[in-house]
């Protein structure tokens, strides 16, 4: 047997060499984190200082700027005062690997600051279900009129050349008419994912649906079909794997709005938590709930596709994530 | 290759001759009249078909052939219905065609099964259409399965089939629902030599044994001589008949037909009707304007 060369166009890789080259995908960018924080001469711009020695102003645990540091030391050895100590160390913001991963941990655990606040899980559940109900609502409007589109000119002439025109508007700058309209609760958010994502998931929809050989449609109808058993029994069902592909494109949009989503009205969920962690200097916390997100939605994603692989039994999925 | 005296291809023996005669008796299936159609295209419009009348009698097997671009495939499609046509007209049972229908099944070159359907599926898609209950229309579907003989594959997925099976579910899948006529559009050109013989073996056993009228598009004069009752020979620019010709070949065929004197004769005539000024052989090397470029001193400087 021949191996696969590793740069061959367009050919697949032995099972061992993908699987080894998706942990690898996630190992190297951790490496390179960890490179910049244990490696103390790579980067380091700050000093963390342990003795203040005699300058007035340093603190122990205090970060200042290697050149401040610098100066002070020089200005203190021509005077000859005590000289301060300190380590090279990186700003506030780039915590280092097992700082973040241990905040996975102790972010759960930690009460909020405030009683009437909400846990870290009552945060990312709120934001679950944000998206959830933006993405549900969207999908329950937007895949039907996409199929009509598709598969009916009257429809796509309709409908299409105001949402190619809609879908250009950004969806936050509805922010504060969805608050005027909606409340300040989960509604405007809600309202605010359904508007990033259902004007382009109608275009989306449609055009898969275009995607479908004409061909079949043909021989649907010389075997007697008419017009609603083709959109029934050969429109959908001959691109429905396709538009499961799609809407799992389309959630993963989804998730990019819900940030801008949580800002609008009164701050909530996972954002809430970042910018409230971001305040008091949490930065491991921050990252912590960032990859939360990441990790939610690539879970979520994995699932689905085993699921399609389950359900739509009559084509060898194309070997994707 | 030495000049064998052939017959004319208008000699027929005598049993051909009386069969013939008995075919022209039975009823008109499909009657075609001053058929035109023309298309619109951005370089104005372009005339496809012209004056095309022709008529196949019940469980008559009729093939079209014609070079490239003569308009064969637009000409089923129009009987299919999936194509409009700009003049004359189609009557099948004597009723104008109108759109597409399940009284004319039709089996494509690229296999055109559904994807998402298993085999059973696929077969009962028809059936279930004319309004056929599940049960009935899956019995249906079994008896024409093991007639094309893929009992074992109806609960497979058309990816999982070769491409000769695939036809075989086309075919089924087509005959299914019991139209008039069958309309094949070089059902067989994507298949290799061995399959396509014993495709066209299995078409010529259903036809003996079903009725239906077979109307079959095909570039391949063997093929043509060999299934057809009678050959419809189009000529291009614009589509427009030929001649339509009988068959001398006496029914019911068999393989050993194909060195016979008047399968001969009419591949004759059907290469000086397809290909009137072919080039031979030998001019090819002086058309092509070919130089030597192996050099006189290669090892291997000659292949002769
Ligand atoms: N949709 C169309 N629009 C414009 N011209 C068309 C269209 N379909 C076919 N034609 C033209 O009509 C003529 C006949 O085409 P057709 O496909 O019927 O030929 P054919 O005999 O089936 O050829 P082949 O043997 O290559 O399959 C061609 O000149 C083609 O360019
Ligand atoms: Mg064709």
């Amino acid at each position: 047997m021949t191996r696969t060369h590793w740069f061959a166009v367009r050919k697949e890789l032995p099972h061992r060499s993908r699987l080894w080259l998706g942990v690898m995908s996630f190992l190297l960018p951790l490496a390179i984190w960890s490179l910049v924080s244990y490696v103390p001469f790579v980067w380091h711009p700050k000093m963390e200082i342990i003795d203040p020695g005699d300058v007035s102003y340093f603190r122990p645990g205090m970060l200042v700027d290697r050149k401040v540091f610098a100066k002070e030391s020089a200005a203190l050895q021509n005077t000859g005062g005590a000289l301060p100590q300190g380590k090279r160390a990186n700003p506030i913001y780039l915590p280092a690997p097992h700082a973040v991963a241990k905040a996975f941990f102790t972010a759960f655990t930690t009460p909020p600051k405030r009683r009437n606040e909400p846990w870290l899980h009552e945060s990312l559940w709120q934001s679950i279900q944000v998206i959830f109900w933006g993405f549900f609502l969207s999908s329950l409007i937007g895949v039907p009129l996409g199929i009509l589109a598709g598969t009916y000119d009257v429809f796509s002439r309709l409908f299409e050349p105001f949402i190619e025109f809609f879908r250009y508007l950004p969806a936050p700058a509805f922010g504060a008419l969805a608050v005027a309209i909606l409340g300040i609760h989960d509604a405007p958010k809600i309202a605010i994912i359904f508007i990033g994502t259902f004007f382009q998931q109608v275009l989306v929809i449609s055009n898969t649906t275009r995607q479908l050989d004409p061909a079949l449609l043909e021989a649907a109808m010389t075997l007697g079909a008419k017009r609603f058993s083709l959109l029934f029994k050969v429109v959908i069902p001959g691109v429905i794997q396709q538009l499961y592909r799609d809407q799992r494109i389309l959630l993963g949009w989804a998730w990019t709005y819900l940030i801008v989503a949580e800002l609008i009205g009164s701050s909530s969920g996972i954002t809430w938590f970042i910018t409230q962690q971001a305040r008091y200097k949490n930065f491991d916390n921050v990252y912590a709930a960032i990859m939360m997100i990441g990790i939610i939605g690539i879970t979520t994603d994995l699932l689905l596709a085993r699921l399609g692989r389950r359900i739509f039994p009559w084509q060898r999925q194309p070997a994707q994530v | 290759m030495t000049q064998l005296q052939l017959p004319s291809y208008l000699d027929q023996p005598p049993a051909v001759k009386d069969r013939f005669t008995r075919l022209k008796q039975r009823p008109v299936i499909l009657k075609v009249d001053a058929l035109g159609k023309q298309f619109d295209t951005p370089q104005g419009p372009t005339t496809a078909l012209q004056d095309i009348h022709f008529q196949t009698h019940r469980r008559e097997f009729l093939c079209v052939i014609g070079p490239s671009g003569c308009g064969k495939s637009t000409l089923i499609r129009i009987l299919a219905g999936l194509e409009t046509y700009s003049s004359g007209q189609v009557l099948l049972d004597g009723q104008a065609v109108n759109g597409p229908g399940s009284d004319r099944g039709m089996v494509f070159q690229g296999y055109t099964l559904f994807p998402w359907l298993t085999v059973k599926k696929n077969v009962m898609f028809g059936l279930e259409r004319a309004g056929k209950g599940r049960t009935a229309a899956e019995e249906v579907a079994r008896e024409w399965i093991n007639l094309v003989g893929l009992e074992k594959f109806e609960d497979s997925y058309p990816h999982q089939l070769s491409g000769g099976m695939k036809q075989r579910v086309a075919i089924a899948r087509a005959l299914a629902t019991q139209p008039r006529i069958l309309l094949m559009d070089e059902p067989f050109g994507a298949l290799d030599a061995q399959t396509r013989a014993r495709m066209q073996a299995y078409l010529l056993e259903i036809w003996k044994n079903i009725d239906i009228t077979i109307v079959f598009i095909t570039h391949d004069l063997d093929e043509a001589i060999y299934l057809a009752d009678r050959i419809l020979v189009l000529k291009a620019h614009p589509g427009e008949v030929q001649e339509l010709i009988e068959v001398p070949v006496p029914q019911p065929r068999t393989v050993e037909q194909f060195l016979s004197p008047e399968f001969l004769a009419t591949k004759k005539r059907l290469e000086t009707l397809i290909h009137p000024n072919r080039d031979t052989h030998e001019n090819v090397g002086e058309q092509l304007h070919m130089v030597r470029m192996v050099p006189l001193d290669d090892s291997v400087s000659s292949i002769f």
